[in-house]
């Protein structure tokens, strides 16, 4: 086995990582530079040529962050200029965002990465000057005079390799944006640090590779309709092993009335496709006339922490299929980051959606008047409302031996305001929910530091320090409740939490909602539940006397 | 990217040691990549792991669900890291010349 490596969860020992010295270093921010051999555990690896040749980015070539030679183009310098002052006359946002700051600081220690790592490029305001410093001396009058008095800086190489460093380790949660002052959204200033070192082709695989797959077969794992017809039946399998019900599987259903998408991480990675079997037999119980998509078969957007025209570019595939199917409306599943494109860029940058029309609950009748522009609900607000008319009988004594605790996912949370819904879910389906410290939860939640496109192994350090504070809350309702199962509704995070809590909470589980859900629905024609849905023995069932006769 | 080389081996692997062409994998290949795992000699329930993520990845072109892996195999995950000390990604994927799966996963 030989020594844990830094891309191992157990290479890091906690009482190192509690270690977090906040006091700045005493040169200048414009003098410290990333010394990317002693730091290995912070940085993700470059995206692989054939990645980028698939996508028709700038400049594929091998290369490795701790080459002094980046194999830049020879006039990077005159890209990255060109490319800001092209998007700052594109996004008033992005203009507004170099111009407005204070530097009050009210975001300094709201980063979960500075908390966890006490680096002060990590403090939001700081991270920002990086490319802000450069704004000011290219794009002022008084940076350009009066360079550094003015908080100007010259753009050089060693600028380059901070920006792939630090926008590297900021995974777009916007918690500081909840505390600053004029409200200015740091992650679109990540997003345009991103988008300019494209130009140059400075991006990390765990990103691109998504992208690259995504584009050529629908999601980011490159499952293709074949393996995601298998997996469903392998999932169908399982549920009628559980349940005795053998549910349907509509694929590609021309004429179906809604089309549901959910991120392709339920497809593969333990705790989420519990979660998609959940959304199985759910609909499957209410007789829904839905169908899965073998093309639009990705809720996420690695698009998203790409640049915008890659995220619009994947984000098509959804409009078209629904075009295509003939459905009404669209439903989503547990996905984070998938909501913020949905809600805040889909309708103006893919649609109008004026084939669809505005969702109405089949079972309920409930018109989600929310969801009208993009015509795209969330299943959360789905099930929450069939619960709140009372369509769903439901045993929550199932989930018995779960204390279970909710994770405000960031996108859902900052970008969609789905703070009631989960908890009104888990109060059905649950009889033991507690709630995390208040500073930690809802619109003040914390990532899970793996977010954005850095849920991968070799920035280990970073993430583990980055989900510290989510991981200390986690613990807290575990030392203080027994809490034992984390809930939340984001693919990322069913895969990156596992690690969180691993670390700072061991004991403590991760789940989806829609998992719980299904572990309490009483379902038609159902044989005496004696498993959950992962296949575990129900609260009170002795695995040593229950058969599998019906009851 | 680097080489991976042991004995008549010689193959092209990415940081993680994983093989950036899979089409290139053999048997000889597997036992070459199993030392990278501690593993020195390949029994038959290693290679009944690796036989069955090989069909699956010419079969689907992914590396299969962990749960599907065991399930198939009748090995445990327990069993499974046994046999390959780093999991069913890192390490049995790894030797079975599979790619590693990104996203959110």
């Amino acid at each position: 086995m030989g020594e844990p490596k830094f891309d191992e969860m157990d290479n890091y020992k906690k009482e190192d990582l509690l270690k977090v010295d906040y006091k700045p270093p005493g040169k200048s921010w414009f003098e410290t530079k990333i010394d990317f051999n002693q730091r290995k555990g912070s940085w993700i690896y470059p995206a692989k040529p054939k990645n980028l040749e698939y996508i028709g980015f700038p400049n594929p070539r091998e290369w490795f962050p701790t080459d002094e030679d980046w194999k830049l183009p020879k006039n990077w310098k005159e890209i990255i200029l060109e490319g800001m002052a092209d998007r700052l006359k594109r996004f008033r946002t992005f203009q507004v965002f170099m111009d407005i700051c204070v530097r009050c600081g009210a975001c300094a220690d709201k980063c979960h990465f500075f908390i966890g790592g006490g680096d002060p490029k990590n403090m939001p305001v700081l991270r920002a000057e990086l490319l802000r410093s450069i704004y000011r001396r290219e794009f002022t009058k008084a940076g350009r005079i009066l360079g550094s008095i003015a908080g100007g800086r010259e753009l050089t190489i060693d600028v380059i390799k901070e920006w792939f460093f630090y926008f590297y380790q900021c995974t777009e949660c916007r918690r500081c944006s909840v505390f600053c002052p004029y409200g200015i959204d740091t992650a679109e200033i990540t997003m345009m640090a991103r988008e300019l070192m494209h130009l140059l082709g400075l991006n990390v695989n765990w990103i691109m590779e998504p992208v690259a797959n995504c584009y050529r077969t629908g999601n980011h794992l490159g499952i293709q309709p074949h393996g995601l017809k298998d997996t469903l039946e392998f999932f169908a399998d399982d549920i009628e092993d559980v349940t005795g019900i053998k549910v349907d599987i509509p694929m590609n259903k021309k004429g179906a009335e809604i089309l549901f998408v959910t991120p392709s991480g339920d497809f593969l990675a333990d705790p989420g496709i519990f979660t998609c079997m959940g959304y199985m037999l759910l609909f499957h119980e209410l007789g829904l006339d839905y169908t899965w998509s073998t093309y639009a078969s990705e809720g996420g957007n690695f698009g998203l922490f790409t640049s915008n025209e890659a995220m619009k570019r994947l984000n098509a595939k959804i409009y078209a299929e629904a075009k295509r199917l003939g459905v009404k409306w669209i439903l989503g599943g547990e996905c984070g980051h998938m909501w913020r494109v949905m809600h805040q860029y889909m309708d103006t940058m893919n649609g109008p959606a004026d084939f669809l029309e505005t969702p109405v609950s089949p079972i309920t009748g409930t018109r989600f008047e929310n969801a009208k522009s993009t015509k795209m609900t969330h299943i959360i607000e789905f099930t929450s409302d069939l619960i709140k008319h009372g369509k769903l009988k439901l045993d929550p004594s199932r989930n018995d031996d779960l204390v279970v605790t909710f994770h405000d996912s960031c996108n859902p949370a900052r970008g969609l305001g789905l703070f009631e819904e989960p908890r009104y879910i888990l109060k059905a389906v649950c009889n033991n929910f507690v709630e995390m410290p208040e500073d930690t939860t809802r619109e003040k939640t914390f990532c899970c530091g793996g977010g954005a496109g850095l849920g991968t192994d070799e920035n280990m350090e970073i993430r583990l320090r980055g989900g510290m504070p989510r991981g200390h809350a986690v613990k807290y309702v575990q030392d203080k409740y027994g809490a034992n199962m984390l809930a939340a509704i984001c693919a990322i995070d069913r895969a990156t939490l596992v690690t969180v809590c691993d670390y700072w909470a061991p004991g403590v589980g991760v789940t989806g909602i829609h998992e719980l859900v299904a572990n309490a629905l009483i379902c038609k024609g159902e044989k005496k539940r004696t498993m959950n849905m992962r296949g575990e023995p129900l609260p009170g069932v002795n695995p040593e006397e229950e058969g599998d006769e019906d009851v | 990217m680097p080489i991976f080389e042991h004995g008549s081996v010689k193959v092209e692997v990415d940081e993680d040691g994983f093989m950036q062409n899979p089409e290139e994998w053999t048997e000889e290949v597997a036992a070459a990549l199993a030392t990278t795992e501690g593993v020195d000699e390949l029994g038959e329930e290693h290679w009944k792991v690796i036989h069955f993520l090989r069909d699956y990845y010419q079969k689907f072109g992914v590396a299969p669900m962990i749960r599907k892996l065991c399930k198939e195999t009748g090995f445990k995950l327990k069993k499974i890291y046994e046999l390959f000390p780093s999991g069913p990604a890192k390490g049995a994927c790894k030797v079975a010349g599979l790619a590693k799966p990104t996203g959110c996963v």
